[in-house]
């Protein structure tokens, strides 16, 4: 599921790249109960991907990057709700161009820190986003959350509709475009500049690379595509709460990351399914625990599986290929 | 005629601890110049604040005829100046192609580029193999870093430095911690520099140094105790009284 990424890749998209597609367009077919919790696991694993993006490929730490995913949310539903902007499209556009400008002025201070300061101004930045959320109720509903957030038809042709399939259709098409974006720009020499700053800043700066304007690049990049996530979330919801900002969905996206896979682009994808089917499972049979399951999974996977579910599947397809 | 590269009154302090006084140097143009010293002597803090890894606390770095004190590293690199590190400062999981062709990539401009995949662009993957070729590590091109022997590693160090093109090039100590059956690999790159290339290399092993170096700079506490020739070096009696820790009456 690995693949070196520079001058020496090939960028063609392989054969099993195609899984995670045709999956989600089976599962369209043949769950169509569970549209609903699709769409929000399209939703995640979109949020995922900017994580990696910076997190995986840059070796940006944060704990705050569901300040870029809320301020989608929020700028989504306040546009439709309080100013009647319904269109789809636009509102994803305007949910990008806010998180990739908190991105670009955020970015600019953490990204002249490393490590625990840095790990620091993202959390404060993200409880600042949550508190101002909180306060400016006459705009985003406060504790109440926004609600009378509604969406025009996509295209003025496909309506949202009680069962999700519009929804999931237009959550795994953006998703779509998303990992086409994030992968380019992986197999780019962009990308290949963000895995030498990851893997020794101290080089890059002693070859001439603007290392603090390419990380900046990137964080930006990586907010937008979080803020079209965060919108995507309003417009399936048609609903904004307090929950998408704040440490708490930071945490989430965090651990969903590491139980896939950081840093292999489709860890992005395994570990926000898993997370998210083992939390509707967990939570129905065990409302009050269901948490507990979720940290014995992630302490086994720390334990036994240290580069996620797709590293240890590496793993094994390795040893089994020794083998033969 | 400007020197290539030109130090004057450089100071470094740490607090109360001076390790660079009143440095001025000058590297000329093609020039093949050796630093030696003692440990300590404050070698690998000079080639770090011609760099601009290390800011200076006084004192003028000149590229040419260009003042380039306050200039970040990256536009010093822009400008012309290459370095290697004492200890290996390579991308260790990367391999050897990609470690040099990020260098060339920067250089030429293309590293910022979203589009494109990096495989894509062939003149500069043409331009990173026939530096490696030169270097003799053409065959090692699609390894691992972490997987060469260290003498490889070196010559690594050195190819990356050669990718950004310089005017100046800064080595230090780049036959360190090689076993001596590598060492000769490492030699005979030296030997083959670009002539237009202007070289400082510092280094402790002598050998290297008076097979190299046509002019040599010895430092001692932060302080140029002398400059000269081999034979200049060799003969002077403070030269080997504190560096060769011969004791003279």
């Amino acid at each position: 599921m690995t693949r070196s990424i520079g001058y020496d890749a090939d960028p063609r998209v392989r054969i099993i790249e195609w899984v995670p597609w045709v999956a989600a367009i089976a599962a369209f077919f043949l769950l169509p109960e569970y549209l609903s919790l699709g769409a929000r696991i399209l939703t995640y694993i979109l949020f995922a991907l900017s994580l990696d993006l910076i997190l995986g490929y840059a070796g940006i730490i944060t704990l705050g990057h569901s300040a870029f995913f809320g301020i989608g949310a929020y700028v989504a539903g306040i546009l439709s709700a309080k100013l009647g902007v319904t269109e789809p499209l636009l509102l994803l556009f305007a949910a990008a161009c806010a998180a990739g400008m908190l991105g670009m002025a955020t970015g600019a201070v953490i990204l002249r820190t490393r490590g625990l300061t840095q790990l620091m101004l993202t959390l404060a930045i993200a409880a600042l986003c949550l508190e101002i959320a909180h306060k400016a109720t006459p705009i985003t509903g406060g504790a109440d959350g926004l609600s009378g957030v509604t969406i025009a038809p996509i295209l003025g042709a496909f309506k949202f509709d009680m069962f999700g399939r519009t929804a999931y259709l237009w959550c795994l098409t953006l998703l779509f475009a998303g990992w086409w974006l994030t992968r380019k720009i992986i197999y780019s020499p962009f990308g290949a500049t963000l895995a030498g700053i990851r893997e020794n800043r101290v080089r890059m700066h002693a070859i001439g690379v603007p290392v603090y304007r390419r990380l900046l690049t990137a964080y930006a990049i990586s907010a937008m595509i979080a803020g079209v996530a965060g919108a995507l979330l309003a417009e399936t919801n048609q609903f904004v709460g307090l929950n998408v900002l704040g440490f708490e969905p930071s945490g989430e996206l965090m651990v969903m990351l590491i139980l896939g896979g950081v840093g292999r682009l489709y860890g992005a994808f395994v570990g926000p399914l898993v997370y998210l089917i083992a939390q509707d499972f967990l939570a129905k049979q065990f409302p009050e625990y269901w948490y507990f399951g979720i940290g014995l999974m992630l302490v086994l996977v720390v334990l036994f599986a240290r580069g996620g579910i797709l590293g240890l599947v590496d793993g094994l397809v390795a040893r089994w290929g020794k083998q033969r | 005629m400007s020197p290539a590269l030109e130090t004057r009154n450089l100071c470094k302090s740490f607090g109360a601890l001076v390790v660079a006084q009143n440095i001025s140097f000058r590297l000329e143009v093609g020039a093949r110049h050796a630093l030696i010293g003692p440990n300590g002597a404050g070698k690998t803090t000079f080639v770090n604040m011609l760099t601009g890894l290390l800011a200076p606390t006084s004192g003028q770095v000149l590229l040419g005829d260009e003042d380039i004190t306050h200039l970040a590293q990256e536009a010093r690199v822009k400008r012309g100046i290459g370095r290697t590190f004492q200890i290996n400062t390579l991308f260790r999981d990367m391999s050897v192609l990609d470690n040099v062709a990020l260098g060339v990539a920067e250089r030429q401009g293309v590293a910022g580029r979203l589009w494109l995949a990096a495989s894509g662009h062939r003149q500069l993957r043409k331009e990173t193999l026939a530096l490696l070729d030169t270097l003799g590590l053409a065959d090692d091109a699609g390894k691992r870093v972490v997987d060469l022997p260290y003498g490889k590693q070196r010559l690594v160090e050195i190819a990356i430095a050669l990718g950004l093109r310089p005017r100046v090039l800064l080595l230090d100590e780049p036959a360190a911690g090689v076993p001596s059956l590598e060492s000769g690999m490492i030699l005979r790159v030296l030997d083959r520099l670009p002539e237009e290339i202007a070289i400082l290399i510092i280094e402790h092993d002598m050998d290297v140094v008076f097979r190299f170096a046509r002019r040599i700079t010895v430092l001692v506490d932060g302080q140029v105790l002398c400059e000269g020739s081999h034979a200049e070096i060799t003969s002077d009696p403070r030269v080997r009284r504190v560096y060769l820790g011969e004791q003279h009456g």
